[in-house]
């Protein structure tokens, strides 16, 4: 909803009377005007207008093109003159403001916008004549604005549904009711662990729910070791994780897995949000010493490093540099730094030295190797150090003659894959040490251009951004650490809010804020504002950055306990389901569909952490990319959680790709759910999927309790769903087995290429094949691919 | 009206037609499922997949009138020597040897050169005029050069990348960056398909694995049904279409109906529209099944066509001194004829990748075989969509990521100097079909072919133009992605379409 929530607030009651469509087109005039009439106020539009000038002016007038010589991100620089020497904006004297001759000129040639773009409007105008002359107030951005706490509820309901509810009565909403306890129960499993639950925590939980002992399931669930193995994931989007280096040789980082493991350790452990953050940010600076702390920083390391012949390793060195503050930017602020590499930013109050300050954070930080997973004796621990110092003296040495002499280019790269091979067949650990000595100053770089440094601005020193009216007076010389400081400094306006809207969209299926990225003006304010803002001053506070609590929180409310059907009135007012008035359903992700698969059918092996696994990949596949390379897992590590998939940069695994995973490049916040064809065949016909089938076939008949159909296909649902099929539901799935059955005993021959059965026992044999026609349909169930 | 009017407008119509029996089927099974209200209906005609604007592969009209309605891109990876194919310059056989001024390396990156000992390498090839057009050809694509008159040769490209990885990205995304949708994306999610019973962006390898891998045919940012779909030349064209081993095609029916059956029932409870696309979606992937095995049947093709793109040509003998190879002949003639099929039916954007022409040393050996691999298929399928009626509306497009050096590569520690450099400044490529002028040069480079000196294009006005010719504006054709209305070309280069290109 693109409106002002205090214009909707005032409109409602009138627009419903013309119905949706005509609110949401017209609502924001309709609106304004009544207001207007009966209570001027200088407050009334800025929101719009600022829209106004975003989508109209800032694509000439903003960070990028200053024609004319200003800007219309902000204020300021409209206050000032441009080229013209006309002052563009004067509070309160619309006739005295370029901007307001401007626009309403009927000189085409004159006229802003310009000739091949639409005029603006008369109501338009109207607005921003008003607005001048009201005094041109500019609110702050609500999202760089401190979160408020909000009054104080007197209500008895959830701190969460309070609040969700208020909003939901203004708008005539009313809330869903409650998930059936066995949706419920595995919505909680999918979301928290990633798993369904066993048969034994079917039974278990779902008696612990009928006797109202719900907090008491949360507890259990939440301390599951694979807690850590779900949240680990979606953190793993986000630093961008892979297991392979990238680019052309994109070779095998066989270390890779190790800051998996920390993270996965981190979320168990329930390790607060500001430590968990800051160890990664500047783990070497807080605890040098320790592994733990050096095994965060990696979070670094998943950036691309490009090993191809012939490149130049300081060009390669700053885009890695650069990439870490993207990837800083994105996860941390939500706010898309990036394009301020080369330019101010294009509509954000964010310019290009704001980044290079940032960046200087970063500037000095270097890869360095140790053992932080195996320790070896003394000996062989300072032969490896005197070594390495050698190959990294060796380094150094060229590189800093390679800075002026691009011909070393070629020897640079030979240097560098020797260390990063060293380190590889040592068993060494690569993570982030801040340089000492040799310090290297940080410029503005022009147009983002390693080669064209700045040098009139000088040398760019570590600093943070202001948020808003956010702005800290930092020490001198601040390095990493301080950095973590500020984003978890109190009253930070985004850290807390960008943080748990995106946990609020995996628990929900889509975050409050639409764009969990970019928190910055095109960012519109969530149509439950007071929710987001109450949340992250809790969490800050009585929360104590907790990830466990936090979701505590949000999984005890009722608004995430709520059915997830649609109901045909509320997809007429709220089609997008942006104010949450039922739970939204699924599919889930790429790893969890393959984790439940073969969950069912007995095959999952849920060994925790260590190293890469092989699981069956397509030669085409693996061909696509340079180097090749692929050790296929044996045993056990064939049926381990999608979670530990090796992941290839140039060749990701398919399985992975085709359900929406990130390919790894750049900080993703939250995935897409998209519904192809290419995922029918996948489930219908993947080699994993048809393993798992069979599998679930065989399952079902080694259960000795089990004796005619209806016992069996009542199984499988449990294990799927922990309740019996419906009589409509089996009515259905029961003519499959016969055309089945029919099949199988009609091509027996077809047996073994079915399944790998024991023909001695032909009848049996015949039955299992023939269930493993409804294996198949229940793995590709909507409501199995699913979490409602 | 002309022979291949008249055959375009068979094709029309043929295509019309199975429309038609689509939407007849698509409605048979709507009316046979109950409670399937008219919500649900267009949903399910929306095909492929639902959701916001963009999601699925329905074809969409374009900005303003197209010229082209279909892309087969062969992308050269490793980057092919334009000096000894296409940019005719007596001048370096002259100077062969020779130092070029400072002047004009100075500021200018390389690889592997060693700037102050390098020395200007002629070419061994020779040179002729070919076709009404005249179009310069060297020795090494004598079945190309029978085609000058269909292409539009641009000699004056150049690109910001000198290292291949980066180069890749820059010609198949607009930019070098990771996470960018490439160019076939960009144009099934600007027009959608006109078939729903294969993907709308197909992708075909031959030759060894290229730098990018699949970072060169990832949707991006983009919604993944606009991903290239990597096609394999024999066996099972597209992962996971074959069925599980004992498993037949009547018993996947019944797999299917059942399963539409249990799902429907699912919708009437949940009404969620999802749920109607996934069911439209395993009636899609069950089409597909039958489609795509057919496409890659190449056994109904007649003698003389599989003759002419030289499907079973045999690999040369392996000649001393060459590296490795496969059977990258057969494989790379029989893309070329899949990609005449994959357009046939209205698949929108079909991307060759053919790796590789990195050729740093051995390049007389080296290019001499790559050229004839490619030489034979790529004229054979200009000639073929030609003679269909298919070629006015198929665009052709052959690049490789940048050019190579005229001067010869003295990598470090390597004897003698029997190579190019990567060369970003300079190099050739041609397009044909789709609306751009046949027998036409465009640009030119200076005496060495060092630099463009007139009408250069950028990688991105290329994309530019190629948009163009779909009928898109590069400018208009965004998707929001983390707040910035994102595009094909770079939004800080100014980039426009090369007009004097069109017919």
């Amino acid at each position: 909803m693109a409106l002002p929530r205090t214009i909707v607030q005032t409109t409602w009651a009138g627009s419903l009377r013309f119905g949706l469509g005509v609110c949401l087109v017209w609502g924001a005039f309709w609106a304004f005007t009544s207001e207007l009439s009966s209570a001027p106020s200088a407050k009334f539009n800025v929101a719009t207008i600022q829209s106004l000038l975003q989508d109209h002016c800032v694509s000439c007038h903003g960070g990028v093109k200053k024609r004319g010589g200003f800007s219309m991100v902000s204020l300021e620089p409209m206050l000032g003159k441009g080229d013209s020497n006309v002052p563009i904006l004067v509070p309160g004297k619309p006739e005295a403001s370029l901007l307001w001759h401007r626009v309403q000129t009927n000189n085409v040639s004159q006229r802003m916008p310009p000739e091949d773009q639409p005029p603006l409007t008369t109501e338009e105008m109207n607005l921003i004549e008003r607005w001048i002359q009201g005094g041109a107030h500019w609110p702050l951005h609500w999202a760089f604005d401190r979160p408020k706490p909000g009054s104080k509820s007197s209500s008895q309901l959830h701190p969460v549904d309070a609040r969700i509810r208020e909003v939901l009565n203004q708008k005539g909403m009313e809330p869903g009711e409650p998930a059936a306890p066995t949706i419920l129960l595995r919505r909680l499993y999918l979301d928290l662990t990633g798993l369904l639950p066993s048969p034994d925590q079917w039974s278990r939980h779902l008696d612990m729910l009928s006797r109202g002992a719900f907090h008491s399931v949360i507890d259990q669930i939440l301390a599951s070791p694979h807690f850590g193995e779900r949240w680990a994931r979606h953190w793993l989007d986000q630093a961008r994780y892979a297991d392979s280096l990238g680019y052309e040789k994109d070779s095998v980082k066989k270390d890779a897995w190790q800051y998996r493991d920390w993270v996965v350790q981190a979320f168990n452990a329930d390790m607060p949000f500001d430590r968990f953050s800051a160890l990664q940010l500047a783990g070497d600076l807080i605890d040098p010493e320790n592994p733990q702390a050096l095994l965060a920083t990696k979070i670094h390391l998943q950036t691309q490093f490009n090993l191809e012949g012939g490149i130049d390793a300081e060009e390669d060195r700053v885009k890695r540099v650069i990439d870490r503050v993207n990837m800083v930017g994105s996860t941390w602020l939500g706010i898309t730094v990036g394009c301020a590499q080369c330019h101010d930013h294009p509509y954000d109050p964010f310019s290009q030295s704001d980044y290079y300050h940032l960046m200087a954070f970063f500037n000095n930080a270097d890869e360095e190797a140790s053992f932080l997973h195996r320790v070896p004796d003394e000996a062989q621990l300072e032969s490896v150090k005197i070594e390495r110092r050698r190959l990294q003296d060796q380094l150094e040495t060229i590189l800093q003659r390679q800075l002026t002499d691009k011909s070393l280019n070629n020897q640079v790269v030979g240097q560098l894959v020797k260390l990063f091979q060293y380190d590889q067949n040592k068993g060494l650990t690569r993570h982030m040490r801040e340089r000492s000595k040799q310090r290297r100053a940080t410029h503005v770089l022009i147009r983002g251009d390693f080669r064209r440094p700045n040098l009139a601005l000088g040398n760019i020193e570590p600093a943070v951004p202001a948020i808003g009216k956010f702005l800290p007076s930092p020490p001198n010389h601040v390095d990493r650490r301080f950095l973590a400081e500020w984003l978890f400094s109190e009253n930070h306006p985004l850290t807390a809010r960008v943080f748990i809207n995106k946990v609020w969209g995996h628990l929900l299926g889509q975050p409050l804020v639409e764009t969990p990225q970019d928190f910055g003006s095109r960012a519109q304010a969530p149509v439950h504002r007071e929710l987001l803002d109450w949340m992250s001053s809790w969490w800050m506070d009585q929360g104590r950055w907790s990830l466990k609590e936090l979701i505590r929180m949000i999984v005890t409310s009722e608004t995430y306990k709520q059915s997830s059907n649609h109901r045909p009135h509320l997809n007429q007012v709220d089609s997008q389901n942006r104010f949450f008035a039922r739970q939204n359903r699924f599919r889930v992700e790429a790893e969890v569909l393959r984790d439940i698969a073969l969950q069912m059918s007995g095959l999952l092996d849920l060994r925790i952490g260590g190293p890469a696994v092989f699981p069956p990949m397509p030669e085409v596949v693996i061909q696509q990319s340079f180097s090749r390379y692929h050790h296929p897992s044996q045993g056990g590590d064939r049926y381990r959680r999608g979670l530990y998939t090796f992941f290839r940069r140039t060749a990701p695994d398919p399985n992975l790709m085709v359900f929406d995973c990130p390919d790894a490049s750049a900080s993703q916040a939250l995935r897409g759910s998209s519904n192809n064809p290419l995922q029918a065949l996948a489930i219908l016909n993947n080699e994993v999927f048809n393993e798992a089938a069979q599998s679930l076939a065989q399952r079902l008949w080694n259960d000795f309790d089990l004796n005619t159909d209806h016992q069996r296909l009542t199984r499988l649902f449990e294990w799927g769903f922990g309740r019996e099929p419906s009589e409509k539901e089996a009515a259905m799935i029961l003519p499959l087995l016969a055309a089945s059955r029919a099949y199988t005993s009609e091509y027996p021959d077809q047996l073994s290429a079915l399944q790998a059965a024991d023909l001695s026992e032909m009848d049996q044999a015949l039955e299992r094949a023939a269930w493993i026609a409804v294996a198949r349909l229940m793995l590709n169930l909507d409501a199995f691919i699913t979490r409602e | 009206m002309s022979d291949s009017q008249n055959k375009k407008k068979q094709l029309r119509r043929v295509d019309n037609k199975r429309a038609m029996g689509e939407l007849h089927r698509r409605a048979f099974l709507l009316s046979s499922a109950s409670g399937l209200g008219g919500l649900a209906l267009n949903h399910m005609l929306a095909g492929a997949s639902s959701g916001p604007d963009g999601f699925s592969t329905l074809a969409r009209p374009p900005h303003f009138a197209p010229t082209a309605k279909r892309c087969i891109f062969v992308f050269m990876a490793g980057a092919p020597s334009q000096l000894d194919l296409f940019d005719y310059k007596p001048m370096l056989n002259q100077y062969d040897g020779k130092p070029l001024p400072d002047s004009m390396t100075e500021g200018v990156r390389f690889a592997f050169l060693q700037k102050d000992s390098a020395r200007l390498m002629g070419t061994k090839r020779t040179f002729k005029r070919r076709g009404q057009s005249g179009i310069w050809f060297s020795d090494l694509l004598p079945h190309l050069a029978t085609r000058a008159d269909d292409l539009c040769m641009i000699q004056s490209m150049h690109t910001d990348q000198f290292n291949h990885h980066p180069g890749q990205l820059m010609i198949q995304c607009g930019q070098a960056q990771f996470g960018l949708p490439s160019m076939g994306s960009w144009v099934s999610y600007g027009l959608g398909s006109e078939n729903q019973d294969l993907p709308s962006y197909v992708v075909l390898t031959s030759g060894r694995g290229s730098s990018g891998g699949s970072t060169l045919w990832n949707p991006g940012f983009l919604p993944s049904i606009h991903g290239g779909v990597l096609f394999r030349n024999q066996g099972t064209p597209i992962l996971n279409l074959d069925r599980p081993s004992g498993w037949s095609k009547e018993m996947d029916r019944h797999l299917l109906d059942a399963l539409d059956e249990v799902n429907r029932h699912h919708w009437e409870n949940k009404q969620d529209p999802e749920i109607i696309s996934r069911i439209a979606n395993y009636e899609m992937a069950f089409r597909m099944q039958m489609a795509a095995p057919e496409l890659v049947d190449l056994s109904r093709e007649p003698d003389h066509v599989r003759k002419a793109y030289g499907v079973d040509r045999p690999e040369p003998e392996k000649r001393s001194g060459r590296v490795g190879s496969g059977d990258h002949f057969a494989s790379f003639a029989t893309n070329c004829l899949l990609a005449r099929r994959l357009v046939e039916r209205g698949v929108r954007f079909v991307n060759l990748v053919f790796a590789s022409w990195d050729h740093h040393s051995n390049l007389d050996a080296e290019l001499g075989y790559n050229a004839t691999c490619v030489d034979q298929p790529m004229a054979a399928l200009i000639g073929d969509l030609k003679e269909r009626g298919l070629l006015d509306e198929t665009l052709v497009v052959w690049a490789g990521e940048f050019g190579r050096t005229p001067l010869g590569e003295n990598r470090i520690g390597r004897a003698g100097v029997t190579g190019r450099d990567h060369h970003p400044n300079a190099f050739s490529l041609f397009m044909a079909g789709g609306g751009v002028r046949g027998g036409h040069v465009h640009g030119e480079t200076d005496d060495f072919g060092w630099a463009p000196v007139r009408d250069a294009v950028h990688i991105n006005d290329l994309q530019a133009t190629l948009l163009h010719l779909f009928g898109l504006d590069h400018q208009r054709l965004t998707y929001r992605h983390h707040g910035a209305d994102m595009r094909l070309t770079s939004v800080t280069r100014k980039a426009s379409a090369i007009l004097s290109l069109l017919t």
